[in-house]
């Protein structure tokens, strides 16, 4: 009943509605792709290079006349894939930090406080240029760094929240009649952390896509068989002066997607907010009577979330 | 306060520590024999083994560590694999670049996006406040690259007043021109930072508003704005100043990212390019430093937020 309320909640607010709709759209354009796309992505046509937008090609065509509109479209599955497998990672990991920073003993859990406040300032594009240096670059180095990289944020986000929670009555109450730790965690941390969680997980697919676009871009991400946005950039770039309009399509695709997963994490932030649910849409976040400062990691707008 | 230094030059130490090691160990997992790819498919067994011997590659790897770690505290990064030359030169050579680019990136940055967020949350019941908000969460999202190549596209084709490509190849030494090559690069990833800044000092600012002290001061008799410029701003420039250092991630991220777009030769387009040849101990000094600034800067801002906090400042005391 609460989680229904929610996700109402979510879907009242116009942001939450349109970023959930633009999400769904690309779910949908990846599945549609892996069957369908106009034409042939990866089919080259030295006849049909640069041609304009046209009933045919709907965003033209690029310089060895691939069709940009079916390439665009061929890599959101792409982009569906790392976001998500970046994400898996990076809550799992989160969890684990988190977990271990949070529920163990004295000195395990300040050991892991220290070295969670050490990783959380490397940059990911460092990690990730690492692992490239290491195996070269691939799709996979690129959900593992930003999963690991962010995931040290979700455990430093995290970590707070859950020692919060574990210092309540109701978890005190459920040890004392024999709860273990992992039957706590189940019952009680979990579904109250959970609303932190979706926020961070939107975050984390966000970075994962913008870091996709940005290591494909410098030839450390997507393979050459791989249908990438950034990709697709880093080709259409050699020919910016040229032809200056091709790069406006898998630029916008990048930006309305990591637009529609910020929007959503902040819907998800106030919707689970049950003092902001019930008010109309719109003037959710107006006043400013958000309980938490500017200060709470948890709810300040996350300023490591840039390409 | 030296209690507090001691602990957060302490942590910066620690920090440069597990740094160093998780960049070893990830750059040891290389596959392949780093000997056998210098000498070539036509370089004998006993050339590989010479060349493995000169390059310490036959030692155990705690003592290559050991080797290495103790050269990072002499400000000695090694020699490249391919070339032989020292990479600290080049290194300092190439923080020519990226660091001037960095520092006119945050002036950007700070220079859009604190008085927008102001001037946003105080309106942030009218349309016009309505509107930044909107902008700036739009900005925040754009890719670092895709801004930078609008930017080529339209000083580049059309307004043609910028340079969009390279760096003067005698450096600093005509300070103008050099300048000018920046500006598009550190506008582009200032555009995209300032949109970060905008947002975490628009929710500081309406936060501010909401604040007993500011509203004390407009019970007396002072416009809300004014209340909140005398009083709130100081508390909202701290938490400011104290979001910088994670900023100055992204503006690694950014340099690199840039950098390979407008061809400069910096520090993050060497690492590009020595990822790509695999030239172990540059990108291993390249990581290094790059990792040490952020850092540092994290380090600096903490002390200086320690300083400038008039309330932790009497926790010292």
């Amino acid at each position: 009943m609460r989680r229904r309320s929610a996700l109402g909640a979510l879907l009242r607010r116009p942001a939450g509605a349109a970023a959930a709709g633009w999400l769904a759209l690309l779910l949908v354009g990846a599945l549609v792709s892996r069957v369908w796309t106009p034409l042939d992505p990866f089919t080259t046509d030295p006849y049909s290079a640069w041609l304009p937008p046209s009933a045919a090609h709907l965003f033209g065509t690029d310089g060895v006349g691939r069709d940009i509109a079916s390439y665009v479209l061929a890599a959101t599955g792409t982009t569906v894939v790392v976001a998500v497998s970046a994400g898996v990672v990076a809550v799992l990991v989160g969890l684990a930090l988190a977990a271990l920073g949070s529920l163990t003993a004295r000195p395990v859990r300040e050991a892991t406080a220290v070295l969670i406040d050490v990783l959380v300032a490397f940059p990911t594009i460092l990690v990730a240029m690492a692992l490239a240096a290491a195996f070269g670059g691939s799709l996979a180095v690129v959900v593992v760094a930003t999963g690991v990289g962010y995931g040290v944020t979700i455990a430093r986000v995290s970590r707070a929240e859950i020692r919060r929670v574990v210092r309540e009555d109701y978890v005190t109450a459920a040890r004392a009649s024999g709860a273990g730790t992992a039957a706590v965690l189940r019952r009680h941390v979990l579904p109250n952390i959970a609303p932190v969680f979706v926020v961070q997980l939107s975050l984390a697919m966000a970075t994962s896509v913008l870091a996709e676009a940005g290591l494909s871009f410098l030839g450390y991400g997507a393979s050459a068989e791989t249908a990438s946005w950034g990709r697709l950039l880093a080709d259409l770039q050699k020919f910016l002066g040229v032809h200056p309009w091709t790069v406006v399509w898998p630029g916008l695709a990048i930006t309305l997607t990591v637009l529609a997963l910020n929007l959503l994490g902040d819907a998800v932030r106030d919707a689970a907010d049950p003092r902001l649910r019930d008010r109309p849409a719109g003037t959710g976040r107006a006043g400013g009577r958000r309980p938490a400062g500017p200060a709470d990691p948890a709810r300040s707008p996350a300023p490591e979330v840039t390409s | 306060m030296t209690r507090f230094l001691l602990g957060r030059v302490a942590l910066f130490a620690l920090g440069l520590a597990v740094a160093s090691v998780l960049i070893f160990v990830t750059l040891r997992l290389l596959p392949g024999d780093v000997a056998q790819s210098i000498a070539g498919t036509t370089g004998s067994p006993a050339q590989v083994a010479a060349i493995r011997a000169s390059l310490g590659l036959d030692q155990p790897v705690v003592v290559q560590y050991l080797d290495w770690a103790g050269g990072l505290l002499r400000l000695d990064l090694g020699e490249s694999l391919v070339t032989g030359t020292p990479v600290a030169d080049e290194v300092a050579e190439k923080l020519g670049v990226t660091l001037p680019l960095a520092g006119m990136s945050l002036v950007v940055g700070l220079a859009v996006g604190v008085p927008l967020g102001v001037v946003a949350a105080i309106r942030h019941h009218r349309p016009s406040g309505a509107v930044l908000g909107v902008v700036a969460q739009l900005l925040a999202a754009v890719p670092v690259v895709w801004a930078g190549m609008l930017l080529i596209a339209l000083f580049g084709v059309t307004l043609r007043v910028l340079p969009t490509q390279g760096f003067p190849v005698d450096g600093w030494e005509e300070p103008g021109r050099a300048l000018r090559s920046l500006v598009l690069p550190a506008v582009t990833i200032g555009l995209v930072e300032g949109a970060v800044l905008f947002r975490f000092t628009r929710s500081a600012v309406v936060g501010a508003l909401d604040e007993d002290y500011v509203r004390a001061a407009a019970a007396k008799g002072m416009t809300t704005t004014r209340a909140l410029l005398r009083h709130g701003l100081p508390n909202v420039l701290l938490s400011v100043v104290s979001v910088l250092g994670l900023q100055v991630a992204g503006l690694v991220v950014g340099a690199v990212v840039v950098e390979q777009l407008f061809a400069l030769p910096g520090l993050g387009r060497m690492l590009v390019s020595d990822v790509g040849r695999r030239d172990l101990t540059k990108v291993q000094g390249e990581l290094m430093t790059l990792t040490a600034l952020v850092l540092l800067v994290g380090l600096v801002v903490d002390v200086v937020h320690r300083r400038l906090d008039p309330r932790l400042r009497e926790q010292d005391a």
